[in-house]
């Protein structure tokens, strides 16, 4: 199935693009890869607004626009993504919406696909649903702690290194790019920057144990898979997270295993 | 205030084992490092061979009778076997468990996908795993037993080796499988540190380099006797 759209004066200062992209009407049936004609593309757009485009000539025509997901555009709500020419957020190391149309060129063709996960089902199009992640954060992702007035700054000092480090963790905006990534689907990167951005910080601590058992667990029940340390992960994150967490994560469960923390069931 | 119970049930309940992927990998690394630290007392007691035939069937002997008369004969070599039995039957099946895992996490392939970070060591695992496998069982009925030996099963430990080297078809199959183990190790090792937790930002290149440096330097140390026995440097 082939269909054009585009602008009229086609061709003269922009980019041709043909752009093969994933259709699923709903779950329950099965998709397929549609391709479709953009013309005129500006380098200086960004990849939604590509899709916008799109989404534009095909509502003209009457036809269905691609549903994919997207919020801030300003690379941190962690909304947007999806697999461009089968990377993650496609060939920079950014969210979707922060990617320009710069880094493809004239007559290109590009693949768009969802993340592909069973935790991860297609909603429509290229729209996931990642309530999985929501869930490991409800297992463990927090510290309980008294509501009311700020407490005082000075009152619990944080090393500049562990200050440092929790904070290029908490740079995760759980956008779903490290699962996709994945030869095996795990979430692995994802739960290790949520233990390691708070079991570096002293907030953590008192529940450091049950955290890391209790967000392992649901990841495994989530159904993701497991980690081989192959590094994709860390390579599709747009916030650059380290495979050095997951490292972090595997100590802090083996320690909190052997002082008996178990998972809720 | 919310407050989050702590379920202590009792030491090495076997429901986390079941159900924790990290679990099955820290079974995976530890089964690793058995089968590791084995093959470096395997491939120093190979080079045995370069002190001749007497040295190296005397050396074979020796595995079986050492401890003697303290305990009974193959006393120690019978520890060592069902060690390395449990390790590769532990590693097996938190292979094959996390293999399915990950089978079902993603069951609907990419129409494209681009490997961006990952080594062919890496890529090779699972499969080269199974070959391994199939090459430690096809090399325990050549060179221990001998039954699939071109010597049989009534020579020596150094009459069945040479037999087998002069074949380039064997020889051939042992090269494969050993440059296989290589790669297996080269990410095994590095994915060990991460598993076990023993890796950070400073250590990730040191632990790479040393897994590429200890691997490459194992195999060859395995490929030297095949090698030397093929040209005729051995026999």
């Amino acid at each position: 199935m082939q269909s054009s759209v585009g602008n009229t004066d086609a061709g003269k200062r922009g980019m041709n693009l043909t752009l093969r992209i994933w259709r699923q009407k709903d779950p329950s049936v099965k998709g397929k890869m549609v391709s479709y004609k953009v013309t005129d593309i500006s380098p200086d757009m960004s990849f939604l607004e590509m899709l916008d485009v799109l989404n534009e000539q095909l509502i003209m025509q009457g036809d269905d626009p691609v549903a994919f997901d997207h919020d801030c555009r300003e690379g941190i709500c962690g909304m947007c993504g999806v697999m461009i020419n089968g990377e993650a957020h496609g060939p920079q190391q950014t969210t979707t919406c922060q990617l320009h149309m710069r880094s493809f060129k004239d007559g290109d063709k590009i693949d768009i696909e969802p993340w592909r996960a069973s935790p991860f089902p297609v909603i429509k199009d290229l729209a996931v649903d990642r309530r999985a992640f929501d869930r490991i954060i409800q297992a463990g992702g927090y510290i309980s702690v008294p509501t009311g007035t700020a407490p005082e700054a000075h009152a619990t000092p944080v090393p500049k290194k562990d200050s440092d480090a929790a904070f290029d963790a908490a740079t995760c905006i759980g956008c779903g790019a490290c699962v996709a990534a994945c030869p095996n689907a795990s979430s692995m990167l994802f739960t290790a920057a949520k233990v390691t951005h708070l079991g570096l910080l002293p907030q953590g601590q008192p529940e450091r144990d049950d955290r890391v058992v209790n967000m392992v667990a649901q990841q495994d029940r989530e159904g993701f898979g497991g980690c081989t340390n192959i590094g994709e992960c860390s390579h599709a994150c747009p916030k650059g997270i380290s495979m050095e967490t997951i490292s972090r994560l595997n100590h802090d469960l083996l320690g909190a295993l052997r002082a008996g923390a178990r998972p809720k069931s | 205030m919310h407050v989050v119970t702590v379920t202590h049930t009792g030491r090495g309940t076997p429901k986390v084992a079941k159900t924790n992927s990290v679990v099955k990998k820290v079974v995976m690394a530890v089964s690793g490092i058995v089968m590791l630290l084995y093959l470096v007392a395997h491939v120093v007691g190979n080079l045995k061979v370069f002190a001749g035939r007497d040295s190296f069937n005397s050396y074979s002997e020796w595995i079986r009778t050492v401890g003697e008369p303290a305990v009974p004969h193959q006393t120690v070599l019978t520890i060592v076997r069902i060690v390395l039995v449990v390790a590769v039957v532990a590693h097996f099946w938190a292979a094959v468990s996390l293999w399915r895992q990950a089978k079902k996490a993603r069951p609907q392939a990419y129409v494209t996908k681009k490997s961006v970070a990952q080594s062919y060591a890496s890529r090779t695992m699972r499969w080269g795993g199974v070959i391994v496998l199939l090459f430690i069982i096809w090399h325990i009925l050549d060179l221990t037993v001998g039954a699939v030996n071109p010597d049989g099963t009534d020579s020596t430990p150094y009459d069945r080796l040479v037999a087998s080297f002069q074949n380039p078809f064997i020889t051939a199959f042992y090269v494969v499988a050993l440059i296989l183990l290589g790669m297996h190790l080269r990410h095994g090792i590095w994915s060990v540190t991460q598993t076990l937790g023993q890796s950070n930002r400073r250590r990730e290149r040191t632990v790479n380099a040393f897994a590429l440096v200890f691997s490459t330097l194992l195999i060859g140390g395995f490929l030297l006797v095949p090698f030397s026995v093929l040209f005729g440097l051995v026999d």
